[in-house]
C-alpha cells in the first residue's frame, strides 16, 4: 500500500537535476500499463499536468487525468518492463523548460534533455551509448559554463516583470537579454553584480514592493510549457517575414507573428521547404521542431547549419537556431510535449524583443500522438479517431504566435511566427489535421504531388494556396511601387493559364487562338523562370530586389508579346522565334546574382521594350 | 521480491485469435516474454501487451489454436524478447523468432540483445553520404541510394520487386573502397517459392556465405512476423556497429507485417485508424525503419531495402503511405511499364531518393549529375502529360514541338529505364542521359546551368552550340 515518504529516493541516473523542494512527495502504485499510458493509485493531492516519476527507473511522465483515486500518466519514455505494483511519485511541479544562455545552437529532445550530453561520458566517466537510454535526467542548460554578465540596472532601481536586468554575449553576434521573470512581482533590485556566472547562480535579488520575501535573480529561469508567457498586448502583424522563396514572398507572403501551414503528401517537399525557411527567413531566432520525423533529417540540419552563414549576421546559422528533436521512433508522448517545449522557448526569445520563427515538422505527428494517448484513455473518438479536443489543442498552439508588445516598463516589440508542416494521409487535404489547422492559420502553402513528381520545387500550388496577410503596402514602400500591381498580374495570369490548361487537356494547344497561346506561354515562363527555385543551388535564397527584377522582366516580355499579337504585327509563333535571345536570358535570370542582375536589368528591360516597338 | 521459483499460472481467462488473457498474475512487466504450455505439452512464446490490475494480456506468436483456459499454463521469463547475436550468424538461416533452422549447430552468441533496440540519438548519427552504385540507371541516375538510407520498393502483385531487390543485393557496391555488403534478409510471410528465389540469387552472387536469413514464411504463424524484422534488425545493428560491417537489410514483404499488426489490434478491440489499421502503425513502423543509418565514430552502416505490395496498386493505402512518410524516398514499380516489357519497371515520376543530394556531385559521382537528372525529369513529365492528350485527340493533332517530347518519353523508357539484367556504371548511365538530351537545343535545357553546358561543349565538340 502506498506510503508517504519525505521525497522520492534519488534517481539511479548518472546525472541529477536539482528539483524544486518537494516536501512530502505523494507516492502511488501502478495499477495498469498500456503502451505509453500508465494508471496509478494513491497520488493524493496530485495536480493535473504535474510531472510524475514512474517505476524503478523513474521514467518521466505527466499526469493527464484524475478520476477518483486513479491518476492517469502519459510517460515520455519507453514503458517496457513496467509492472503493476511499481511505485510512482508526484514531483509537485509541472513540465517546464529551462530558459537562459546556452539555448542557442542546442539540440534537445521533446522534454528538453540535451541530446549531445547523452552521447558524452557521464560524471562517473562511463561512456554513453549512441542510443537514448531510459531514465536519464539531464539539465537542459550547461551547469558548468560561466557566462559574462553586464547589468543594465543599478541597485535600488525599480523593475517590473519583463524589464531588462542585463546582457550576456552568448555568441559574437547575439546579446542574450536577461529579464525579470514574468512571474516575479514588481520590486527593487538589490546586489546585482557583474561578472561571470553559471546559469543557476544567484546574481542579485529582487525586493518585492508588496513586502513579500526577496526573490533570487539568476541568468536562467523556468517556465511551464503549457502556459503561454504573458505579454502586454498583441499588435497587428504588418511586416513580412522575408523567406527568400519567390513563390512565398511574391505570391503568398507571411507576416512576422503570423501562422502558416505547409500540407503535402510524402515526397512533396515539406521538410525541404521547412529547412529552407529555417535557413533563409529573416528571423533573429529559429526554433526548429522535428516532431515525429526522420532521424537523418535532424542530422542533416546538425551537419549543414554550422556550415551555413546567417545572412543577417554572417555568423554560423546554428548560432541563431534551437533544435528540438523527437524523431518518429522516440517515445510518442514526448512528441506531444515537443511542440510546447518549442513554442515556450520561442516565446522566451520573443520577450527579449526578437523576431522568432518556429518550424514544426510535422504537426500531424503531434496530432497522432494525441490520438494514440486518447485511444489508450478509451476516450470517445472524434473524426478519424482523433480526440474531440483536437481543434482546441491546435488553436491553443497556433494562437501562441503573434506580433506583440512585451511586458516591462519599456516594452519591446517581438514576434513568434509559426510555420507548421502537415502530413495528410494519402495526401488528402480533407482530413481533420489539415482542416482544423486551416481554420486557424493566416497562410496556406499547399504542396502538390504532381508538381513534385515533375520536380517543380518548391511544389507550392499557386492556385490552391492563399494568404490572409495584406502586405502590399510594405512591399510598395520597401521594394518597388510596382510590386502590388505585378503580383496581382502574375496571379491573374497563372489563374487564366490553369483554366486554359483544362481546355488544352481536351482539345490540344493547337486549337487555341494566339491571345490564349500568349497566356499559356507566360504561365510557362512564370513557372519555369520564376516560381521554380532549387533549394540546392545558389538560387536557394532570392532577395526581394532580385524577385522584383525577375518578375518585372517576365511580365514586361508578356506585355510585349501580347501587344504584337493583339496588333496583328506578328503571329504568336513568329513572336517566339523573333524573341529567342530574350527568352534565353529570361530562363537564365535565376543563375545571376543580385548584383549581376541589378547591373543587367536596365539593359534587359530596354531590350524587351525595344523589341516590343521593333515592328512599328 | 524475486523468487527462485518461477510461478506457473493456470489462470487463463480468455483466449481468441492471437490473444490470451491470464488473471491473478504478479510481478510481470510490460513487453515481457511469456512461455505458454499447451494442453498437449508443447511450448509456444507470447509477449505481454497490457497489464490491468492482476490481469495480463498476452499476444501469442504462434496463435492460440489448440489452447484452452483450464489446462494451458503460462510462466513469465522476467525479460523482454531477446536474441543471441554474433559473427557466427553469417551464412546461417533462422526462423522468424531467431532459432537456427538450417540443421547446423546452435549459435554460440556473443551477446544477448533486446530485439526492440533503442532509438539512436539523432545527435549521434552520422549523415549518410556514400554513393551506392546499384548498376540500375533509374536508381543510380535519378533516385540515388546512399549508404545508411532506408528506401522501400513499392510494388504490386505480380511485379518483379523481389527480382529487383535480389539484383540490388548482388550488385550494390560503394566505389571508393572494398565496400562489400553483408546481407541480412528477413522474409515476412512470403511464399516458399519467393524465399528460395532469394536464397538462390544470393547463392549465385556468392553473397549467401556471409548473409543472415530470417524466415517467417506464408505458412508460419502470422503474429510471429511482428518479431521477425526486430530480430533481423537487432542482428544487423550488432554486425554493423560492433563488427564494423556494412549491412544491407532486406525486409519483404512489409504488407504482411502490417496485416499481422492489424490482426492483433483488432483482437484487442482497439479504436481502429484508417482501413482498420491501428492508429499507432506509423510509430510502430518507425521503430523498424529508423533502425537504419550510420553512427558517428563507428565504421559500419545499415542500409534498408524494404519491399511492400501496394494493395490494389494504391499508393495512398495506409501501408505505402505511412512507409513513405518515414523512409527516405521510395522506388515505385509500374504495371504499365511491366506490361511493355521494361525491366526494371520503375516509374521514376513518383519515385524519390531524399538523400540523393548527399551522395552525388563532384568527387562522388559527377558534377552534372543533379542537373541532368532534373532535366530528364522535366522532359519525361512533359512527355507523359502529352501521352494523355494523345489518347484524346490523337498524335496527328500534336504540334511538331510536342511530338519531340513524346518521342523523348518513349526513348527514355526504352533506352534509359529499360536495361534488362545488364549492369551499368554511373558514367554509362549519365552518358546515356546526355545521349537522350542531344536532340534538344541547349537553350531548351533550362534545368542545366550554363556552366555545365559550356564545360560539356568544350569536352565534346559534337554537342550543338552553347549560348554565351
Amino acid at each position: 500500500m502506498p506510503t508517504t515518504t519525505p521525497s522520492p529516493p534519488p534517481k539511479p541516473s548518472h546525472y541529477t537535476r536539482p528539483l524544486r523542494p518537494m516536501g512530502d512527495a505523494p507516492k502511488g502504485v501502478i495499477t495498469r500499463v498500456s503502451g505509453p499510458v500508465v494508471e496509478a493509485r494513491g497520488l493524493k493531492g496530485a495536480l493535473l499536468y504535474h510531472v510524475a516519476w514512474v517505476g524503478p527507473e523513474r521514467l518521466i511522465g505527466e499526469i493527464i487525468r484524475l478520476a477518483g483515486d486513479v491518476a492517469t500518466i502519459q510517460v515520455y519514455e519507453d514503458t517496457s518492463g513496467l509492472k503493476v505494483g511499481d511505485e510512482v511519485w508526484d514531483t509537485g511541479a509541472p513540465l517546464w523548460v529551462e530558459l537562459g544562455p546556452g539555448l542557442l545552437g542546442g539540440i534537445f529532445d521533446g522534454v528538453q534533455r540535451p541530446l549531445p550530453l547523452l552521447t558524452q561520458p557521464d560524471d562517473q566517466g562511463r561512456p554513453q551509448e549512441p542510443y537514448i537510454a531510459r531514465g536519464v535526467i539531464l539539465p537542459a542548460l550547461d551547469r558548468q559554463q560561466r557566462w559574462p554578465f553586464t547589468p543594465a540596472v543599478n541597485d535600488g532601481d525599480h523593475v517590473e516583470p519583463g524589464d531588462l536586468l542585463g546582457t550576456v554575449p552568448e555568441t559574437p553576434h547575439f546579446h542574450h537579454r536577461i529579464l525579470v521573470p514574468p512571474d516575479y512581482p514588481p520590486g527593487r533590485v538589490e546586489g546585482l553584480r557583474s561578472g561571470e556566472f553559471r546559469v543557476r547562480e544567484v546574481i542579485g535579488h529582487l525586493i518585492p514592493d508588496n513586502g513579500g520575501p526577496r526573490r533570487p535573480l539568476r541568468l536562467s529561469h523556468r517556465w511551464p510549457v503549457r502556459k503561454p508567457r504573458p505579454i502586454r498586448r498583441r499588435l497587428d502583424p504588418n511586416i513580412p517575414l522575408i523567406t527568400g522563396q519567390r513563390v512565398i514572398d511574391t505570391l503568398f507572403p507571411i507576416a512576422k507573428g503570423g501562422t502558416a501551414i505547409i500540407p503535402g503528401g510524402f515526397g512533396t517537399g515539406k521538410t525541404v521547404t521547412e529547412q529552407s525557411l529555417a535557413k533563409w527567413a529573416d528571423a533573429d531566432i529559429v526554433v526548429y521542431i522535428g516532431c515525429g520525423e526522420r532521424g537523418n533529417e535532424m542530422t542533416e540540419v546538425l551537419v549543414e547549419f554550422p556550415e551555413l552563414k546567417d545572412p543577417r549576421t554572417g555568423g554560423p546559422l546554428m548560432h541563431r537556431t534551437v533544435l528540438i528533436a523527437n524523431t518518429s521512433n522516440m517515445p510518442v508522448a514526448a512528441r506531444e510535449a515537443s511542440i510546447y517545449t518549442g513554442v515556450t522557448i520561442a516565446e522566451y526569445f520573443r520577450d527579449q524583443g526578437l523576431d522568432v520563427a518556429l518550424m514544426a515538422d510535422s504537426t500531424s505527428r503531434w496530432g497522432e500522438a494525441l490520438r494514440e494517448v486518447s485511444g489508450r484513455l478509451e476516450e470517445m473518438p472524434g473524426e478519424e479517431g482523433y480526440p474531440a479536443y483536437l481543434a482546441s489543442r491546435l488553436a491553443g498552439f497556433y494562437e501562441r504566435a503573434g506580433l506583440v508588445e512585451t511586458l516591462g516598463q519599456e516594452p519591446r516589440q517581438g514576434s513568434v511566427t509559426i510555420i507548421g508542416a502537415v502530413s495528410p494521409p494519402g495526401g488528402d487535404f480533407s482530413e481533420p489535421m489539415t482542416q482544423n489547422s486551416l481554420r486557424l492559420v493566416g497562410a496556406f502553402w499547399a504542396l502538390d504531388v504532381n508538381l513534385a513528381r515533375r520536380r517543380h520545387f518548391p511544389a507550392i500550388d499557386w492556385i490552391a494556396s492563399f494568404t490572409h496577410y495584406h502586405l502590399d503596402d510594405w512591399f510598395r514602400d520597401h521594394v518597388d511601387a510596382l510590386w502590388p500591381e505585378l503580383r496581382a498580374q502574375a496571379q491573374r495570369l497563372l489563374q487564366e493559364e490553369r483554366e486554359l490548361e483544362e481546355i488544352v487537356q481536351l482539345v490540344g494547344s493547337d486549337a487555341l487562338g494566339d491571345p490564349e497561346k500568349v497566356i499559356l506561354d507566360t504561365g510557362y515562363l512564370l513557372r519555369e523562370a520564376f516560381l521554380q527555385q532549387s533549394a540546392f543551388s545558389d538560387d536557394a535564397f532570392c532577395p526581394l530586389e532580385k524577385q522584383f527584377f525577375m518578375l518585372r522582366l517576365v511580365l514586361a516580355y508578356h506585355g510585349a508579346v501580347k501587344q504584337h499579337v493583339r496588333s496583328g504585327r506578328c503571329t504568336f509563333d513568329q513572336c517566339i522565334q523573333e524573341s529567342a535571345p530574350i527568352r534565353r536570358s529570361l530562363f537564365r535570370l535565376k543563375e545571376m546574382t543580385l548584383d549581376e542582375l541589378r547591373a543587367a536589368f536596365p539593359d534587359l528591360l530596354a531590350q524587351i521594350e525595344h523589341w516590343s516597338q521593333g515592328r512599328h | 521480491m524475486s523468487s527462485l521459483l518461477t510461478t506457473l499460472y493456470r489462470t487463463g481467462h480468455f483466449a481468441a485469435g492471437p490473444l490470451l488473457i491470464f488473471d491473478r498474475v504478479k510481478d510481470v512487466g510490460l513487453g515481457e516474454i511469456a512461455i505458454i504450455t499447451a494442453p498437449d505439452g508443447k511450448e509456444r512464446l507470447g509477449q505481454v501487451l497490457e497489464l490491468d490490475g492482476d490481469r495480463a494480456v498476452i499476444q501469442v506468436f504462434e496463435g492460440t489454436a489448440g489452447l484452452d483456459l483450464d489446462r494451458t499454463l503460462a510462466r513469465f521469463s522476467g525479460r523482454g524478447a531477446r536474441i543471441g547475436v554474433g559473427l557466427g550468424m553469417l551464412g546461417r538461416i533462422f526462423d522468424g523468432s531467431g532459432n537456427p533452422i538450417d540443421g547446423g549447430p546452435p549459435l554460440a552468441p556473443e551477446a544477448l540483445l533486446d530485439v526492440n533496440g533503442m532509438p539512436i540519438n539523432p545527435y549521434a548519427r552520422a549523415h549518410p553520404a556514400d554513393f551506392i552504385q546499384t548498376g540500375i540507371s533509374a536508381i543510380d541516375g535519378l533516385n540515388t541510394l546512399v549508404r545508411g538510407q532506408k528506401l522501400p520498393i513499392f510494388s504490386g502483385f505480380g511485379l518483379p520487386a523481389n527480382e529487383l531487390a535480389a539484383q540490388i543485393a548482388a550488385q550494390a557496391q560503394v566505389r571508393d573502397e572494398s565496400g562489400e555488403f553483408v546481407v541480412v534478409f528477413a522474409a515476412l510471410g512470403i511464399t516458399h517459392r519467393e524465399a528460395s528465389f532469394f536464397r538462390q540469387s544470393l547463392e549465385a552472387s556468392g553473397a549467401l556465405a556471409h548473409a543472415v536469413l530470417f524466415l517467417n514464411l506464408a505458412d508460419d504463424p502470422a503474429v510471429e512476423r511482428l518479431l521477425t524484422p526486430r530480430a533481423a534488425l537487432t542482428a544487423a545493428e550488432y554486425l554493423a556497429f560492433e563488427h564494423d560491417l556494412h549491412v544491407l537489410v532486406i525486409l519483404t514483404d512489409m504488407t504482411n507485417y502490417c496485416e499481422a499488426l492489424r490482426e492483433v489490434a483488432t483482437a484487442r478491440e482497439e479504436v481502429p485508424g484508417r482501413r482498420g489499421y491501428p492508429g499507432y502503425m506509423y510509430t510502430d513502423l518507425a521503430t523498424l525503419y529508423e533502425r537504419a543509418g550510420r553512427i558517428r565514430g563507428r565504421v559500419g552502416s545499415i542500409t534498408q531495402l524494404i519491399i511492400l505490395t501496394m494493395p490494389d496498386d494504391d499508393i495512398t493505402h495506409p501501408i505505402p503511405d505511412l512507409t513513405g512518410y518515414i523512409t527516405e524516398g521510395q522506388i515505385v514499380l509500374s504495371r504499365d511499364l511491366h506490361r511493355k516489357g521494361v525491366y526494371p519497371p520503375i516509374d521514376v515520376l513518383p519515385s524519390l531518393s531524399r538523400l540523393m543530394n548527399a551522395g552525388i556531385g563532384p568527387e562522388k559521382t559527377r558534377e552534372d549529375h543533379r542537373a541532368v537528372a532534373d532535366q530528364l525529369y522535366a522532359f519525361y513529365a512533359r512527355g507523359r502529360d502529352l501521352r494523355r492528350l494523345v489518347a484524346i485527340i490523337g498524335e496527328g493533332s500534336l504540334s511538331q514541338e510536342d511530338r519531340r517530347f513524346l518521342a523523348f518519353a518513349n526513348r527514355f523508357e526504352q533506352e534509359f529505364i529499360h536495361q534488362g539484367r545488364r549492369e551499368r556504371t554511373i558514367e554509362e548511365t549519365l552518358e546515356r542521359a546526355w545521349d537522350l538530351l542531344s536532340p534538344f537545343d541547349p537553350d531548351e535545357l533550362t534545368r542545366i546551368p550554363r556552366t555545365i553546358l559550356q564545360k560539356r561543349q568544350r569536352n565534346n565538340k559534337t554537342t550543338s552550340e552553347i549560348p554565351t
